[in-house]
């Protein structure tokens, strides 16, 4: 069975910036990632980034991901793509698959990095051809150069819907409206305003009643919603589209940390089952720790951040990085300033209920 | 209506964010149109003359010395939320001159004519396609430089071309 010190599972902006900064540590370092190109995320992301100078503001997404990876690769981290980690065990294995090869590690530390899957929505005929999760249409846009259709009808005003929105209309689809339930857009007024500006309506209190279609999609009805989000009869307007795109959120993927007995809390704020984590990222399990959207639906800024801080953790445990106290404390500080505005409001009312949750074994 | 149920700005917001009349007057300055409280600040990083003042925290909205920018636009590409422009009313008698970023390909081209919209996609008149600047790095945002009528310079925030 092979060994490392410090294994990787997920190559995002979190995964990777974890490595980088276990490798620069002096830790060996593998990462592995289930798709052949790293980035996560990133790779769809045509736009530039909010953030800071030190999580690359102001670059975009897809030139993210191809620093990071050269940041791992000169901070020498062994880097396996199209490798998908299938279980993690107690005895501290995890098992691998590769070109339909199982391969078994056991790493002294886990940095979980697996990021979050879209969430779905129930309506009449959700299942015909031409309604995608937006991280679908971004994919074939971004990363194949296919354009998915002819018009869309954007569910969500999350900045995932806004963005996606934009990104439709740069590929040359029509976009007949954004739909979002809550009474207000969620995302960042500077998104909406750009879309705006394309002649795109977002229809705030409003939501899918039913998709049509034979083969394919070919119309959507969408109605108005009462306070108390159910639909008022009589408001219903039909869109044609051949396109309907939901962004209607992320959850955690947290497979990996259920099987390895990880305490688990549901944190809505949070973006749904996570596990309980320390303010080093380390789980309930002692050596398994967790980045990114894994451990809370946020940004690609803040997972480049706890990230770098897991990585230091993990390398400081294994008696690497003997700078910890004072470098952790200074990467904690980056995180807590990213999260000191109104956006970053849930995540700290969610990290507050995670942290008052009693830690395991200290009950 | 506001900001945030349909993505408009208000009237107070807008005028709030305006340069003064006799600075308008001066010639090129930037009008930042970035009204909420985000972690973001690439703006300051990218401008060469200190108008960008800085930011005590990232959620800070920017504050800009209009009397230090010179209009030259380099926060306009750098800007994520594409909520810069620059907007120069000492371009000839009638005509304003409007650097707006622009994400879209074909790019138009020097000398063409176009549809000007406003901040909700309206088109509210038409425009002439002064100059197409592109960054170094290609994946940064262009510019157009467009001329509108002089009483469209504050309405105009995208363009269209025609088919
Ligand atoms: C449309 C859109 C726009 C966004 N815009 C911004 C923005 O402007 N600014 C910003 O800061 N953030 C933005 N984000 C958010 C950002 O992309 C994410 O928060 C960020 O990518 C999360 O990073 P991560 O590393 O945790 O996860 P991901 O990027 O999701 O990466 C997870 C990786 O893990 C791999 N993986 C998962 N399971 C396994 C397994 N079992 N075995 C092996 N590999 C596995 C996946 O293949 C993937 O590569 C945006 C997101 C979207 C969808
Ligand atoms: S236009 Fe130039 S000088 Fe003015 S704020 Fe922007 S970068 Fe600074
Ligand atoms: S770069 Fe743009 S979106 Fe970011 S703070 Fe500056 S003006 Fe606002």
């Amino acid at each position: 069975m092979r060994q490392t010190n410090v294994l990787v599972i997920g190559g995002g902006p979190a995964g990777l910036s974890a490595a980088t900064a276990a490798a620069q540590c002096g830790a060996r370092v593998i990462l592995v990632d289930s798709s052949s190109r790293l980035g996560g995320q990133l790779i769809k992301q045509t736009h530039k980034f909010f953030g800071s100078r030190e999580q690359r503001a102001g670059t975009r997404g897809i030139e993210i991901a191809r620093l990071l990876q050269e940041e791992a690769e000169a901070a020498r981290v062994e880097i396996l793509p199209e490798t998908a980690a299938l279980g993690l065990y107690s005895d501290g294995v995890v098992t691998l698959e590769k070109n339909e090869r199982l391969i078994k590690l056991k790493p002294e530390r886990l940095v979980v990095a697996t990021g979050a899957s879209e969430k779905t929505l129930a309506f009449a005929n959700n299942d015909l051809p031409g309604i995608y999760g937006a991280g679908a249409v971004q994919t074939l846009m971004n990363v194949h150069g296919v354009r998915p259709g002819q018009r869309a009808v954007m569910v969500g005003a999350g900045n995932i819907g806004l963005i996606v929105s934009y990104q439709l209309c740069q590929a040359g689809v029509e976009v007949a409206a954004v739909v979002e339930a809550a009474p207000s857009i969620g995302g960042y007024a500077v998104h909406a305003s750009k879309i705006r500006r394309l002649g795109i309506p977002i229809l705030t209190s409003y939501s899918i009643k039913a998709a049509h279609g034979g083969e394919t999609l070919e119309g959507v009805t969408v109605w108005q919603l009462n306070e108390k989000w159910q639909g008022i009869p009589g408001t219903e307007q039909v869109l044609a589209a051949d396109i309907l795109c939901l962004a209607v959120g992320l959850t955690p993927l947290t497979e990996l940390l259920w099987q390895a007995g990880c305490q688990m809390e549901y944190i809505p704020e949070l973006g749904g089952h996570v596990p309980w984590y320390d303010e080093n990222q380390q789980t309930s399990v002692p050596g398994i720790y967790v980045a990114g959207d894994a451990a809370a639906v946020e940004e690609a800024s803040s997972a480049m951040v706890t990230g770098k801080l897991a990585g230091l953790a993990s390398a400081h445990s294994l008696g690497l990085c003997p700078d910890f106290p004072v470098l952790g404390e200074k990467v904690r500080q980056e995180l807590t300033q990213l999260r000191a505005g109104p956006t970053g409001e849930k995540i700290r009312k969610g990290l507050g209920k995670l942290r008052a949750r009693s830690r395991p074994g200290a009950m | 209506m506001s900001l945030r149920t349909n993505g408009l700005p208000d009237q107070d917001q807008l005028t709030a964010s305006r340069p003064s009349p006799q600075r308008l007057a001066r010639g090129p300055v930037a009008i930042f149109e970035c009204f909420e409280r985000i972690p973001c600040n690439p703006c300051f990083d990218a401008c060469p003359t200190g108008a960008v003042l800085p930011f005590a925290d990232i959620n800070d909205i920017p504050k800009v010395d209009f009397d230090l920018c010179t209009g030259c636009g380099n926060c306009i590409a750098a800007c994520p939320g594409l909520a810069i422009f620059v907007v120069d009313e000492t371009f000839s008698t009638g005509e304003a001159l409007l650097k707006i970023p622009y994400e879209f390909s074909p790019l138009p081209e020097r000398g063409e004519t176009i549809q000007v919209l406003n901040r909700a996609g309206r088109e509210v008149g038409q425009g002439k396609v002064v100059r197409i600047q592109k960054g170094r790095n290609k994946l940064a945002t262009p510019l157009v430089w467009l001329t509108v009528p002089k009483g469209l310079a504050q309405e105009v925030r995208h363009l269209a071309r025609y088919q």
